[in-house]
């Protein structure tokens, strides 16, 4: 796909020479008079994962959620700008919200199952859209907690509440209820903050398993694990993309003194 | 040079704390008084023929009350409980949003008497119910709306939002999210605020004085929904302000009747709730 020229005409962000699954274009986001993000325009990279990095309140949640439309939940937001979902503007009047959210998911930053059982968690985004056999809804479930590499420890209590798994399952069934969906883009904003060095491990093996068949793009607080999991990184500060390049760049050799000082834990 | 304080912060400590489950302690206080009191005076006085089919016999009035709290809830319900989820689910901060809440406000604070004779005029005379069960049931509904829509907008709003957020970024409606989601996890509070109204307008006078009771019937027990009705908060106000051939026992026993009956479903409904919170979790 092309890239669009308004990206390519800011000198400082580096387009990816691959295929493209989103793009922004001059997305600016308001919650009442505040100014959350600036004129933000990027191209996120297809089957690859995307890593947006920076200090708290920088802007990257708030972009995260312009790309499947979260922001329209929260009464006080506004968005400037287009986003783009294979080349298809999502800010259209035509869209539907709906829809593109199937098409991107979003994992969040505290695992957040539903109150029903494992079954039942997963079998919720399929369940909405159409009604399915057993037989096919059961396959839907083990595919996606094979995916998400939970089924080994789930197969034999599927019909147990999600509530009694530990911290790290529960954001892995949170991943393989977003798979159930079958999305073409996973958006993930900290996915890995809430849970432990082993659970994080395990979050990030998977994300490299699903790089394969999905676009990827997670929000980060930890700078290592942005460097272990991604291709490219954004550096965000204050709202605005300050850096935008293929990850070893962003930490070898960043073009930005501000991301030479965040990446070396100079501030942030 | 530093002075010291002539009340310790550890004194005022043990007194802030006295005084707070003083005023605690207070609120328990003519709680249980009554119910004591009740208890002693009515339970000796009540015989096995108030709960017989013959003269002097509360069976109707318990009965009746019951057909009445119960129709007051089943109509109460789909309105309060509708309007709840439009406040918790959909509604803004518009003018319009602030009107409905001014108003439910303004609702819970009309005198009861008021609702009778609204009641009177709109059900009984207006649609032409006639005094009856039906008359009086919609009355008492109109009494506890503002009770179950704050109850339940209560219930609502205790669903955390990431469950919400979890099922949008699912694809889901909001109405899928509020029927799969939200309600089924609201659900417990949500019928525990119903039972509690239940209890409300079983203790109520003023709102059926004037469209649903009368004191001594032919008939006893409601047929249909266009019947009077007896009930015993009237029963027991007729006894205590009119009626000239009723002991104190009498009287007595038709109050401690009354209060268990509302303490059973007061007592019910946590227990309703408790359980389905327990069966919830597992």
């Amino acid at each position: 796909m092309a890239l669009s020229e308004t990206v390519a005409q800011q000198q400082l962000i580096v387009v990816p020479q691959v295929p493209i699954a989103m793009e922004t274009r001059h997305l600016s986001t308001y919650y009442d008079d505040f100014q959350a993000l600036k004129d933000v325009s990027v191209a996120i990279p297809a089957r690859q994962v995307t890593a947006l990095i920076g200090p708290s309140g920088c802007g990257k949640s708030s972009f995260l959620r312009c790309l499947n439309r979260m922001n329209d939940t929260i009464d006080s937001a506004r968005v400037e700008g287009d986003v783009t979902l294979g080349g298809i503007s999502i800010y259209e009047r035509a869209t539907d919200v709906v829809s593109l959210r199937r098409r991107v998911g979003m994992v969040f930053q505290n695992p957040n199952p539903f109150p029903m059982s494992i079954y039942d968690n997963i079998a919720y985004g399929p369940r909405l859209h159409a009604s399915y056999d057993r037989g096919t809804l059961d396959q839907i479930v083990e595919r996606s907690l094979q995916q998400a590499a939970l089924w080994d420890e789930v197969k034999d209590k599927l019909r147990q509440s999600a509530l009694g798994l530990s911290g790290g399952q529960q954001q892995r069934l949170c991943i393989a209820r977003v798979l159930a969906v079958e999305p073409e883009v996973l958006l993930m904003d900290e996915p890995c903050s809430a849970l432990d060095p082993t659970a994080t491990f395990k979050i990030e093996e998977l994300l490299l398993s699903l790089m394969e068949s999905y676009t990827i793009v997670i929000v980060t607080h930890n700078m290592y694990q942005a460097s272990r999991v991604s291709q490219y990184t954004g550096f965000f500060l204050l709202g605005e993309l300050i850096e935008y390049a293929d990850t070893e760049q962003i930490f070898e050799n960043p073009k930005h003194r501000s991301t030479d000082d965040y990446v070396r834990g100079r501030f942030g | 040079m530093k002075t010291r304080y002539l009340v310790t912060p550890q004194l005022s400590q043990a007194l802030a704390f006295a005084l707070l489950w003083l005023a605690a302690a207070l609120v328990i206080l003519p709680v249980f008084a009554i119910i004591i009191y009740m208890f002693i005076q009515g339970f000796s006085a009540l015989t096995v023929d108030m709960f017989r089919l013959s003269g002097g016999s509360l069976l109707p009035a318990i009965v009746g009350t019951l057909c009445l709290v119960v129709l007051t809830a089943l109509i109460a319900a789909p309105f309060g409980v509708a309007a709840a989820i439009y406040l918790s689910e959909y509604a803004g901060q518009s003018s319009l949003v602030r009107l409905i809440r001014l108003a439910i406000v303004n609702l819970a604070g009309v005198p009861s008497v008021v609702h009778g004779l609204f009641g009177l005029a709109l059900f009984v005379q207006l649609f032409n119910f006639g005094r009856c069960l039906l008359a009086g049931a919609c009355t008492l509904a109109l009494l506890v709306l503002p009770l179950v829509i704050s109850t339940s907008e209560e219930a609502l709003r205790q669903v955390p939002h990431s469950l919400r957020q979890a099922s949008w970024s699912l694809g889901a409606t909001r109405w899928q999210t509020i029927r799969r989601v939200v309600l089924p996890n609201a659900f417990p509070g949500i019928i525990t605020a119903l039972i509690l109204s239940i209890g409300r307008a079983a203790g109520e006078t003023a709102p059926i004085l004037f469209t649903a009771a009368f004191y001594s019937l032919t008939d006893p027990f409601p047929r249909s929904l266009f019947d009077e009705i007896l009930v015993l908060p009237y029963q027991l106000f007729v006894m205590a302000t009119e009626a000239p051939d009723v002991t104190t026992e009498q009287k007595w026993a038709t109050a401690f009747v009354l209060v268990v009956l509302v303490l059973a479903v007061n007592l019910g409904a946590i227990i309703f709730r408790t359980r389905l919170r327990a069966a919830h979790r597992r």
